[in-house]
């Protein structure tokens, strides 16, 4: 088998191409995931079983399901209805860009609800105890208290799902869309040399991966800043 | 003297466990009252009714002139008049010891900042720690992360001031900053009750002794009284434990 090193150099820039729209696929979807995440958090730690109960259900099915499965549902799947392409959704549904989108979002939804959940359960009671005896309101506690230290003890492993969504962009390419692996794959196609191909595409996801991780580390480190090192 | 808390048949159940049983007590503006009795109790469950941590199941509880109830706007208003000191600080790990302080006067009273600050520094003073302003709460000794914790109850300006063990997580070189501070809160009139084994505290400063066991109140005397003679072989027995060491 030969191995053609100039051929990754040269695949490297145009693979780049592909980054823009895997960034836009990554940022764009984890901000929807978070926030729905958020809403979905607060349906399945309420104590009403009407709300807790279609949380618990949106969290097993996405958790359940492969995001490739979920991800075709959507845009092979839906499009099969006629309501849908009557729908005022049809223009967005009809887009990969958004199909993507909105299956990575609640494929994630799930995932950071259940890390979120984790870090409230994590804060002790006992500041919690301390801001209600001090008169602070059900609301003044969340905001100031149980939200701030849940989220520092889900910076963990939220960083991994990060990085997991970044992964996750690459099967955007299995609905047409030219993100990195879109693009390194139909190079593939041209030049008949997929291990070079892959390898640079494989280089240029570590050096991402890389920045993520550095990134949650410093701002582990900022959010820590009050723990005693030892 | 006005009767600042006042506990009539107060009853409270975990599931099926009678954790407290007809609890009668009532203390007036000013006093002192000091707690104890072996582990299990309810000497904890019984002051954290009185700030509502815990719900009572039967029977009243009246502080300041407000009915513990289901109504959250009272339980509010209850819980800025009465300060809690924990066994275990529970200070913020996130905020340093200003912004712990600052927290409940500027969101609960609505202070400025300068003015919850100010205060803040006053009560710093007073614990004996004003240097510590600006670090977290994990950069303190024991002893100075509970005087910063009394010091940021008294900053709501507390009725009365709760406190559940204080000194039972510090190591005993600590101890006694913390009761000085507890003594000098006691000599400028605070209404305090305060769970305690520190038989030496108690004799110095309770004004009555609530010694409470499986759940009811057993005797209530004055420190001479508890200390000479106690009324209850219950009593007898546990001071006889807690002097032995
Ligand atoms: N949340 C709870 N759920 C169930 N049982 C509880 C709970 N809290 C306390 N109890 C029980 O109620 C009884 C009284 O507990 P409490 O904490 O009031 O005792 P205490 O007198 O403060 O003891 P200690 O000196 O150990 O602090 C104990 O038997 C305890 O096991
Ligand atoms: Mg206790």
């Amino acid at each position: 088998m030969s191995f053609d090193l100039s051929l990754i150099a040269t695949s490297l820039p145009k693979i780049l191409q592909g980054l823009g729209l895997t960034l836009n696929l990554l940022a764009v979807s984890t901000l929807f995931g978070l926030i729905l995440a958020v809403g979905i958090l607060l349906m399945r730690l309420s104590h009403r079983s009407w709300l807790v109960w279609p949380a618990k259900a949106y969290i097993y099915f996405f958790r359940g399901t492969p995001l490739l499965v979920q991800l075709f549902v959507i845009y092979h799947g839906l499009p099969q209805f006629g309501f849908i392409r009557q729908s005022v959704l049809w223009p967005i549904l009809r887009e990969p860009y958004w199909c993507s989108v909105i299956a990575l979002s609640l494929n994630t939804a799930a995932y950071v609800s259940e890390i979120l959940r984790g870090g409230v359960l994590g804060v002790d009671k006992g500041f919690v105890e301390a801001g209600k005896a001090l008169g602070l309101s059900k609301f003044q506690r969340t905001t100031r208290i149980t939200a701030p230290l849940a989220v520092r003890l889900a910076l963990p492993a939220y960083s991994n799902e990060i990085v997991s969504m970044l992964k996750s962009t690459a099967l955007a390419s299995t609905v047409t869309l030219m993100e990195m692996t879109g693009v390194a794959r139909t190079i593939v196609a041209d030049t008949f040399a997929p291990y070079e191909i892959f390898i640079a595409a494989t280089i240029i996801y570590l050096v991402l991966v890389w920045i993520i991780q550095t990134g949650f580390t410093l701002i582990e480190t900022y959010a820590n800043r009050h723990v005693r090192k030892t | 003297m006005a009767d600042i808390i006042v506990l009539e048949k107060m009853n409270k159940f975990y599931g099926t466990y009678h954790a407290l049983k007809d609890v009668n007590l009532t203390i007036a503006k000013g006093e002192k009252v000091v707690v104890c009795g072996p582990s299990g109790s309810g000497k904890s469950t019984m002051i954290r009714c009185i700030n509502r941590l815990e719900e009572h199941d039967g029977g009243r509880i009246v502080v300041g002139g407000q009915e513990l109830t289901d109504d959250e706007k009272k339980i509010d208003l209850v819980r800025r008049e009465v300060g809690m000191v924990f066994q275990s600080f529970n200070l913020f790990p996130h905020m340093t010891v200003l912004e712990n302080l600052t927290l409940a006067p500027r969101l609960v009273r609505k202070m400025a900042t300068a003015e919850a600050e100010a205060i803040a520094m006053k009560y710093l003073s007073r614990v004996r720690i004003p240097d510590q302003a600006h670090k977290y709460p994990s950069q303190l000794s024991g002893g100075q992360q509970q005087r910063v914790a009394i010091a940021r109850a008294l900053c709501m300006n507390p009725e009365v001031m709760l406190f559940d063990e204080p000194t039972s997580a510090l190591d005993p070189e600590m101890i006694s900053e913390v009761l000085d501070v507890m003594t000098d809160l006691a000599r400028e009139g605070m209404t305090m009750v305060c769970v305690t084994h520190e038989m030496g505290f108690a004799r110095s400063v309770a004004d009555r002794i609530v010694f409470m066991d499986q759940g009811e109140i057993v005797e209530v005397s004055t420190p001479a009284e508890f200390f000479a003679a106690p009324k209850s072989e219950r009593a007898r027995t546990f001071l006889g434990q807690i002097l032995a060491h």
